[in-house]
């Protein structure tokens, strides 16, 4: 059992969670992902490290409540214990020899976005973060973002936090005024970085783009997580979460992760009606 | 006097059309009596060829009279010195190719029912006996076994008798590898596998699960910081094929293993699962295996109008075991034989709504000595259906490969091993099953984990 040492609240649709679970914490990195499932029935759901204490045995995860599975982990609190927790899981960031990359989240995929550009600021890599949310209230980990960037640029849908745009805008305008990137990093919603992808090949500038797609196992053993990569079929879980973005057939990642969607959105429903009729 | 019978005693089932609609176990196991008649068969020859046909050397004939005279206990307790499944291999065994087609009776009539027996006297044992086998006296010694599968829990089973203190490490959140995620609840009850594995934790076996040995704690660590003094990796057979044909990543296209987890592991084919699965109409299953025949019939049970299963070669050469082939048959699936798909369509949501498929004809006999398949030209035909789940074998994991500096793997991806022993290219580290001989059957991986088990007691003991 792997119990939940602390519980925050990001924004109206986002947790955070510290895990007690030193074996994953003993081997964690940034860019890999653990699997979780609440309880002796549960789905087995992949979220992504956002952070790791190897001292005191902890890893941290960020999760937003899309369906029934994160509904019911929104549900726990400090203290209780999720039933398992499997990790790390998926190959690390390779942070190795860039002097200065970019690093672009979108929403909350900036919780993974955040120990990549972390590990590549503690390395001494010149990291310009670039971060975009819908609006102010949904924004997450700013103070930690700006502790682990060179510079950081925020971005919104409708301009109640930094500026108005999307990250493709300040991404071009950073590479138009000069600056040069060994690598971009980008994590975030599967359009987000579609645009972000096209973006940097227009430039020539290498880019990966870390992948979630549905998954079981974690693995290699079920081959759910496929998507095509240069032609050719790659496993998220063993071969990546992250892939060379000017690879990535997106629009095929893209509806294959749209498989379940109707069941997922009944699943929440009756999750959210069994909690509300709880609290009644 | 023996009986004479020339069949075996028929094993009851569950009507087919019934069963087709339900995940409850198809074959539903021989009565006392009935098991009695059927031992009555054996001649207790004094060279008995089944044992030799037992990858695991069960003293068959031995039994086999202890069933005859009633001693069911006695029976089980011979059976067990051999196998640590038994009702695990009494229902999965390719008994046909091993024992029973060892059997003289079979020579003028059927083999006598060495199967259905097995089975008989190991649910007999859980059914009457809840008393928890004795644990046997440590001996100090610590071994590690990765993946909780036939080859890991036979192996952790034979060393724990000897007093081996043993742990299994598996990725899952279950133990009992493609027992629990790979064969279906209606062939292979889950929580007959469940109590096989109690079964193992009274003997002092230890279970550590959501362990994925190459991630979580290498082999290395194993041996180096955790103290395990000998490793067995049966990490099983690994990642799912593809054919490489264009259409194979719209939805609705799943893998075996993907399939097969979702409904077994993940209990998809429970009323509020929640684990998501597609319930299908027509399903197009590609390949010939039994891991093939399993999931046409879990696709037909989760409500399919229409299954098929789509292979290349003939029924003849088709590698499932007959009797999957025959249950399948019975239950309504049909075979798409000599049919091979070149491509998946798909509407306009990115579904699956048909797969191409071209008519296919025997060649000359290959290097395996099987007759390859060739095109037949201009012989296209479209197959509508909303769901394609792809059984064309698995490729071995690279996982533990990658993070074991020195494990010898061969050009297929597969551990090299001394046949013999089961042992590595690394010293106290001994490999065995699908892990080593690629996709196989639970009881060649049990044989494998039996001769790792001795070898590496040997080891151990030096």
């Amino acid at each position: 059992m792997y119990r939940i040492l602390e519980k925050r609240k990001l924004n109206p649709t986002v947790t955070l969670m510290k895990i007690d679970a030193p074996a994953v914490a003993k081997k964690a990195n940034p860019g890999q992902f653990i699997i979780l499932r609440t309880d002796a029935d549960g789905e087995r759901i992949p979220l992504t490290i956002a952070d790791y204490d190897r001292t005191a045995g902890s890893v941290t995860i960020i999760f937003q409540i899309v369906g029934a599975t994160t509904e019911q982990l929104n549900h726990m609190e400090a203290g209780e214990c999720l039933h398992d927790f499997v990790g790390p899981l998926g190959r690390a960031t390779e942070t190795d020899g860039k002097k200065k990359v970019a690093v672009v989240g979108g929403g909350v995929g900036c919780a993974i976005a955040y120990p990549v550009a972390k590990k590549f600021f503690e390395q001494g890599t010149e990291v310009h973060t670039i971060a975009g949310f819908r609006n102010s209230e949904l924004v997450i980990l700013e103070d930690e973002f700006a502790a682990a960037s060179t510079r950081f640029v925020k971005m919104s849908d409708d301009g109640s936090w930094g500026e108005k745009g999307l990250v493709t805008d300040a991404l071009r305008k950073l590479i138009e005024s000069g600056e040069q990137y060994d690598e971009v990093i980008t994590i975030g919603p599967l359009p987000m970085m579609k645009f972000v992808c096209k973006l940097t090949k227009e430039f020539g500038i290498k880019t990966v783009a870390s992948m979630n797609p549905i998954m079981i196992d974690g693995t290699g053993m079920c081959g759910g997580c496929r998507l095509t990569v240069g032609g050719e079929t790659k496993f998220a879980c063993v071969d990546g979460p992250e892939f060379d973005g000017h690879l990535i057939d997106f629009d095929e990642a893209i509806a294959r992760s749209s498989m379940y969607k109707p069941f997922e959105r009944a699943a929440h429903e009756a999750t959210c009606n069994l909690f509300a009729k709880e609290v009644k | 006097m023996p009986n004479m019978s020339p069949k075996k005693n028929p094993m009851p089932s569950q009507d087919a059309k019934v069963r087709a609609r339900n995940f409850e176990e198809v074959a539903l196991g021989y009565t006392a009596q009935t098991a009695l008649d059927e031992a009555d068969r054996c001649l207790n020859c004094k060279k008995p060829l089944c044992v030799e046909g037992c990858p695991v050397g069960i003293s068959i004939p031995s039994f086999i009279q202890k069933v005859k005279v009633g001693e069911f206990e006695e029976a089980y307790r011979i059976i067990t010195e051999s196998s640590s499944l038994p009702a695990v291999c009494g229902r999965v065994c390719p008994q046909e190719s091993q024992c029973e087609g060892k059997c003289v009776r079979g020579i003028k009539g059927e083999p006598v029912g060495i199967g259905r027996l097995e089975r008989f006297v190991a649910d007999y044992h859980n059914a009457n006996n809840t008393a928890a086998p004795q644990k046997p006296i440590a001996n100090g010694h610590r071994v590690a076994v990765v993946g909780s599968g036939p080859s890991g829990l036979t192996c952790a089973g034979d060393l724990a008798k000897k007093g081996y203190d043993v742990t299994v490490f598996e990725a899952l959140h279950t133990a009992g590898g493609v027992l629990v995620y790979g064969i279906p609840e209606f062939r292979l009850p889950k929580a007959i596998v469940a109590k096989e594995i109690e079964t193992l934790k009274a003997l002092g076996v230890k279970i550590a699960v959501n362990t994925v040995v190459g991630k979580t704690v290498s082999v290395e660590e194993l041996m180096k910081e955790e103290g395990f003094e000998a490793v067995f990796i049966g990490s099983g057979a690994g990642l799912p094929r593809f054919m490489n044909i264009p259409g194979e990543n719209l939805k609705g296209v799943y893998s075996a293993n993907e399939f097969l987890t979702r409904v077994n592991l993940m209990k998809a084919y429970r009323d509020g699962s929640t684990t998501p699965i597609q319930h299908a109409k027509r399903v197009v299953v590609v390949g010939g295996g039994n891991v093939a025949m399993d999931a046409a019939r879990s696709a037909l049970r989760l409500g399919a109008e229409k299954v098929y299963i789509v292979y290349r070669r003939s029924l003849e050469e088709l590698p499932a075991r007959r009797e999957e082939v025959e249950h399948a048959m019975e239950e309504g699936v049909e075979f798409k034989l000599l049919n091979n798909p070149v491509e998946i369509l798909g509407d306009e949501n990115g579904f699956v709504c048909a797969v191409k498929c071209v008519c296919m004809q025997l060649g000359e006999p290959d290097a395996s000595g099987r007759r390859s398949p060739v095109e037949v030209p201009d012989s296209e035909f479209l197959l509508a259906c909303d769901s394609v789940i792809m059984s064309i074998g698995t490729s071995p994991n690279p996982l533990i490969k990658s993070t074991t500096a020195g494990l010898e793997v061969n050009r297929r991806g597969g551990i090299v091993v001394t046949e013999e022993t089961g042992k590595t290219s690394l010293d106290g580290v001994y490999a065995g099953g699908d892990a080593v001989t690629g996709a196989a059957t639970v009881i060649l991986a049990m044989g494998a984990g039996k001769t790792a088990a001795k070898a590496i007691d040997e080891y151990l003991n030096r």
